[in-house]
């Protein structure tokens, strides 16, 4: 056996089951949490407010938004994918089969990208019914929603090794993703904020998502698509790190 | 005979200084019913591990027929099917979706031939769209042998396969590794329950403070360690055991009324005739005799106290 597809597939078909059969939790609740973000921000506060870079504020907010559930799903469905196992001690299985540590990484962290695409594609569509914009750069506006996807889930993953319980689970998504991604631009440029605060928001890994994805659609951003794009990549090969390093050491999976 | 399980100098010392196992030898004959016996922490289920690939060894190596369980892991994880000690199922699956998904993992093509084999060998078909969480302990403990066997591994680890099962369950579950090994499966087994060793294993193990302390035909460990004993009762109870028979190896109940000789049955001469002959010189009347040969338990207790 070269490359156990078989032992990939049933992972990666797993995890989507799974997507399934939670469907209100894993798809519908957030669907529906960022569509009131369009309702009020968009359609009812977005139509008495002035626009942003030429954009209306509607329009402006809808990837930021897309973004912020991207991320928030990427890593809580890859971080529970591999902590349930771990809490309920099946993991055993898949220590004990011939699935190497590339095949456990392709079926979790590929479900739970799959999972992410989907579901920002649904929030897309279901944001146009709100508010009127275009995609200006499609293939880059798809090549962001799969970079971020995965880059995520491989951080879900690593937060789904370290963690031993169900509240180190929620903590970083809760207490470092979320405030990053509302302090990332998600709902205004950078460029409004006083010069210290947009040389202290540069730090802010998540405004080089927003802005790569922002000029996806509407050919503005704050920063250069080429630095988001370098930068995504960047924080992408810093999660293979983490990974690499916790399978070479069996950190919290092997003893 | 060729070993399918080769252990060599195996050890393994936790990160907090625990060293539990010390230096493991151990061969595993290809189609035997192997029985791995230790009291609690004795380093059973980290031996087990390490063969499965579940933990990492700190020196020596295994072989599982013939690939190295570490360097050749595919090959080797493929031959090989584990039932943990513990309970651990998707509750939300039905019995088809997670043994088919266990078939998967181990990189077999689907075979639904294969599946419905396996869930009426066990008694599992009529459970088969049965979701895990509403079956009971002994069931849960069926599908996890059923995912075990579900990629057709030649061998099967049982980690205390009878644990807290009910006895018409535990005497199924012999029945069915004895037709597993009946039909080529090599099953290495642990458990706390002698009687089950005794019962089913061809060799038996004794594993203690990470040692191995010996292995052995279970047939040979009963007659070389096994003992015999002549339990005689009085007619008339006795106050002490009368001089003329203290080089005996001999015992006297509290209540005087029973006397126990024990003795090597294995011995060129048990004795038994020139004791009967002296208790009979000796005035010494018996109304009944019997003699009880020692358990497996028995020996077993002996070999892991002997090593406290």
């Amino acid at each position: 056996m070269r490359f156990n597809w078989n032992g990939m597939g049933a992972i990666y078909r797993f995890e989507m089951a799974r997507t399934r059969r939670t469907l209100l939790q894993s798809i519908v609740s957030p669907v529906i949490s960022t569509t009131l973000y369009f309702v009020v921000f968009g359609a009812a506060m977005g139509s008495h407010m002035g626009g942003i870079d030429g954009v209306s504020y509607g329009a402006y907010i809808v990837p930021g938004l897309i973004m912020l559930s991207l991320l928030t799903q990427s890593i809580s469905n890859a971080s529970f994918g591999i902590y349930f196992p771990k809490f309920t001690g099946t993991i055993y299985e898949i220590l004990s089969a011939p699935v190497s540590y590339l095949e456990i990484l392709g079926g979790y962290v590929g479900a739970a990208a799959s999972k992410s695409v989907l579901l920002g594609l649904i929030i897309l569509v279901t944001a146009r019914l709100f508010v009127d914009f275009d995609v200006a750069h499609p293939i880059w506006m798809v090549a962001f929603l799969i970079l971020t996807s995965v880059t995520f889930s491989l951080f879900g993953f690593i937060i789904g090794i370290w963690a031993d319980g169900f509240e180190k689970l929620q903590l970083v998504p809760l207490l470092v993703v979320t405030p990053l991604t509302f302090l990332g631009g998600s709902f205004y440029s950078i460029h409004i904020l006083p010069p210290l605060w947009q040389k202290i928001s540069l730090f802010n890994p998540v405004v080089y998502l927003i802005s790569g994805f922002r000029w996806s659609f509407y050919g503005v951003s704050d920063v250069s698509v080429e630095i988001s794009m370098g930068m995504t990549l960047l924080f992408l090969a810093a999660c293979l790190v983490g990974v690499w390093w916790i399978f070479r050491t069996g950190y919290r999976l092997k003893a | 005979m060729q070993s399918i399980i080769d252990v060599r100098q195996v050890t393994k010392t936790y990160a907090s200084g625990f060293s539990a196992l010390k230096g493991i030898d151990l061969q595993i004959r290809r189609g035997e019913i192997f029985a791995l016996l230790g009291p609690n922490g004795a380093g059973k289920t980290t031996l087990i591990s390490i063969i499965c690939g579940i933990v990492n060894p700190s020196s020596g190596n295994v072989l599982a027929d013939g690939h190295d369980v570490v360097r050749d892991f595919r090959a080797a994880r493929e031959r090989i099917g584990l039932v943990p000690q513990e309970l651990t199922t998707d509750a939300f699956e039905t019995v088809w979706d997670t043994v088919s998904f266990s078939r998967a993992l181990f990189g077999k093509a689907p075979n639904p031939a294969h599946i419905e084999k396996v869930l009426k060998d066990l008694s599992l078909w009529n459970k088969k769209d049965s979701k895990l969480m509403t079956l009971s302990g002994g069931m849960k403990r069926r599908v996890m042998i059923a995912k075990a066997l579900s990629h057709e591994p030649p061998i099967l680890f049982l980690d205390e396969p009878t644990a807290g099962v009910d006895v018409e369950l535990r005497r199924d579950m012999w029945a069915m590794v004895r037709a597993l090994r009946d039909t080529g499966v090599t099953i290495i087994l642990t458990t706390h329950y002698i009687d089950e060793a005794e019962e089913m294993a061809d060799r038996i193990g004794v594993i203690n403070k990470g040692e191995l302390i010996l292995v052995e035909g279970k047939a040979e460990l009963m007659e070389k360690l096994g003992r015999k004993q002549l339990i005689l009762q009085l007619q008339a109870p006795l106050q002490a055991i009368p001089a003329a028979l203290a080089g005996y190896p001999l015992a006297l109940s509290d209540d005087g009324q029973q006397l126990t000789y024990t003795f090597d049955a294995q011995g060129e001469n048990t004795g038994i005739d020139t004791l009967l002959r002296r208790l009979g010189e000796a005035g010494i009347d018996f109304k009944d005799l019997q003699t009880r040969q020692s358990s497996l338990e028995d020996i077993f207790v002996s070999l892991v106290e002997d090593r406290a």
